[in-house]
């Protein structure tokens, strides 16, 4: 027999009732996530059916998607709609009915759903965390198994702590070599979901491996795991490793018997024989700094190429849309504007690449940049090393953390026909705006392009000064 | 729960790959905090002008009464968990969405709301799309969609099928096993 993934191995430690023909695997949650935005119709299920929530102290509430990130004035928040204050009214009342620990407005472990798991403690390795949320995947960093659900499963999990679910098929990205000094991991998630195409990972699990992974930060792993959705993977998983282990210690949410818990969490990575379902190398020295030109994830191209030519990974339709010429160089497309944050890159190193670029250059005339942090603790690190004033005297806004302009759904947008260049997940038609342009980029690439008012990587931008 | 069994109705195509759940309702809809009235919002963006004024687009001169079937292109429903999607898909008048893949949240959460998701093959979809308005028979309990001639097989989750079939609810079952759950949980230690 051959032996067994880190899935597998995640897998086997959660499973309440094995998968049969009739009834998918009954799995036990170990962290569930909750949010404004996909919670209330669960809650109110449980209230219709008079269920409580089984264990809270499994779960964690946060406040990320509906909240405006400019401060309150007047002891007041500017909400986009009355609804979105309602909603966030709602989860807070939710979390109080059933002795739920909710990270509140004011609360300085607040921050995007996928940022305070992590920062808290509470993501292990081995573990299985779902939110209603598909970038769920983020916490695959740790060598959790970790991904999105729907709503009605969000009941699921609030009344029995457990989820339906059929055994997933493996995908293993191998990274061979170590990636140049300009490419980070958000442009090595790009040239992955490019060589999967958008739904190349549909129905698999991927595990990332080789050595420009294990060479990331925790930060750098969670970016990689984050996008692992947008090749339509529900989740993507690291080994946990010295740095895993790095990283969680000292954190509030970790086992009280920390060292025993590193053993075994050690114990979970893929064994040498284990056997994958498909599997693919990606030769990580020849990457370049990735952006998207089109309107999926996975149209994207290294920044100092061509924009391609209509073909069969992207229709004209696309180009039509972000308004680009097939052939034109990237470098020549104007910006207007360029977001940095996110649960994809809203993180302290996020920040420090873009403020490295920033630092002693100005945002072009004409183009406004935000800066959002992704958590409360993201925010005080970063003005404890004075990186707000590096973005502020740039010319960039910095604000209140939150989800922002990753979906738009606070206020925080852009206007029709803008292009932007953000460090988020997303460029589906629309999702910063209504008729919005977005380019993804890592956070330095988005920081060149707002020095140089066009589409630049680090490189570019540094060429110039010398 | 609601029950799906067979539908017989014309379809409505939709010739995109790739329709992500931002198309299908834009993320500024889901300030809601029910499930009910998200019809409006479905396909918005194509449907309205930033004028807020209506398309020509062919949703909007589709028969919501009598085109039950939304025949879509590869890789439907990827993107977002948000199971509004479905629930704005159902309220606007769709019971089943036929194409040849889909995402895996969106394909969890439709089999939830007695929405169909049908994978059929390419030839099989290919046909559909060159005849739009076509009368299609979708049957869950012999696990065909049929049209004219054709007939072919489409696979769907057994539990799933199960619980559309008999109308039954998931969570019911789930809630059975809570002694198993909790077996589980003193096996495993306190699980905190
Ligand atoms: S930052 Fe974007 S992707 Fe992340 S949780 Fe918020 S809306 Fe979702």
């Amino acid at each position: 027999m051959s032996g067994k993934t880190l899935f597998d191995k995640v897998w086997e430690r959660n499973v309440v009732a094995e998968e049969r023909e009739d009834r998918p695997a009954i799995l036990h949650v170990g962290l569930h996530l909750i949010h404004e935005v996909t919670s209330p119709q669960a809650f109110a299920t449980l209230a219709e059916r008079k269920l409580k929530v089984r264990r809270p102290d499994l779960t964690l509430g946060t406040i990320d998607h509906s909240v405006p990130t400019l401060p309150a004035k007047e002891g007041r928040l500017a909400y986009t709609t009355k609804a979105a204050e309602e909603q966030v009214a709602r989860l807070r009342w939710n979390c109080q009915e059933h002795g739920i620990e909710l990270l509140d407005l004011g609360d300085p472990r607040r921050g995007i759903v996928h940022m305070v798991g992590p920062e808290l403690g509470r993501t292990h390795p081995g573990m299985v965390v779902v939110c209603g949320d598909s970038h769920t995947s983020t916490h695959g960093a740790f060598g959790a198994l970790a991904f999105g659900i729907g709503t009605t499963e969000v009941g699921h999990v609030l009344a029995t702590q457990c989820l339906f679910q059929r055994k997933p098929k493996t995908l293993r990205v191998q990274f061979e070599g170590e990636v140049p000094a300009d490419v980070t991991a958000k442009d090595m998630a790009l040239a992955v979901i490019a060589e999967l195409g958008m739904d190349g990972g549909t129905g698999h699990v991927i595990e990332y491996a080789g050595p420009a992974v294990r060479g990331l930060s925790m930060e750098g792993r969670m970016t990689l795991c984050n996008l692992s959705i947008e090749a339509g993977a529900r989740a993507g998983m690291i080994a946990p490793d010295a740095v895993t282990l790095a990283y969680l210690q000292g954190r509030e949410g970790v086992p009280a018997d920390f060292v025993s818990a590193c053993d075994e969490w050690l114990s979970l990575s893929t064994d040498e024989d284990a056997v994958f379902d498909k599997e693919i190398t990606i030769d990580a020295s020849a990457l370049q700094p990735m952006v998207t030109y089109g309107v999926s994830p996975h149209e994207a191209v290294p920044a100092s190429s061509l924009v391609p030519l209509p073909g069969d990974l992207t229709s004209a339709s696309a180009l039509d849309y972000m308004q680009l010429s097939a052939g034109a160089p990237i470098s020549s497309v104007p910006v207007d504007r360029v977001f940095v944050g996110s649960c994809t890159n809203g993180r302290i190193e996020d920040l420090r690449a873009a403020a490295a670029i920033l630092r002693g250059r100005k945002v072009a005339d004409g183009v406004t940049m935000l800066v959002v942090p992704g958590s409360e603790e993201v925010k005080r690190n970063a003005e404890a090393e004075g990186l707000d004033l590096v973005f502020k005297e740039a010319g960039a806004e910095w604000r209140e953390p939150g989800c922002s302009m990753c979906i738009a759904m606070n206020g925080d947008k852009g206007e029709p026909g803008q292009l932007v260049v953000s460090t988020s997940n997303r460029n589906f038609r629309g999702r910063q705006g209504e008729g919005v342009r977005t380019v993804l980029a890592s956070p330095a690439t988005a920081a060149a392009s707002a020095v140089a008012g066009f589409i630049r990587d680090a490189s570019a931008i540094r060429r110039r000064a010398a | 729960m609601e029950a799906f069994r067979t539908l017989t109705s014309r379809t409505f195509v939709l010739p995109q790959s790739n329709i992500d759940t931002d198309q299908i309702i834009p993320a500024r809809f889901l300030t809601t905090t029910g499930r009910e009235g998200l019809g409006k919002y479905c396909f918005h963006d194509w449907r309205y002008g930033q004028d807020g004024e209506k398309t020509d687009h062919p949703l909007n001169h589709s028969d919501r009464e009598a085109e039950r079937i939304l025949v879509a292109g590869d890789n439907f429903g990827c993107g977002s968990s948000r199971e509004h999607a479905p629930w704005a898909l159902k309220a606007f008048g769709f019971d089943a969405v036929v194409s040849t893949s889909f995402g895996d949240i969106f394909r969890s959460n439709a089999l939830k709301n007695g929405l169909l998701p049908v994978q059929v093959s390419p030839e099989t979809l290919t046909l559909l799309m060159e005849q739009p308005a076509t009368e299609v028979t979708i049957d869950l309990e012999d696990n065909e969609i049929r049209f004219g001639n054709h007939v072919e097989r489409f696979e769907t989750e057994a539990f799933a099928r199960l619980c559309l079939l008999e109308g039954k609810d998931p969570l019911g079952v789930l809630l059975d096993a809570l002694p198993e759950i909790e077996a589980f949980e003193q096996r495993a230690g306190s699980m905190s």
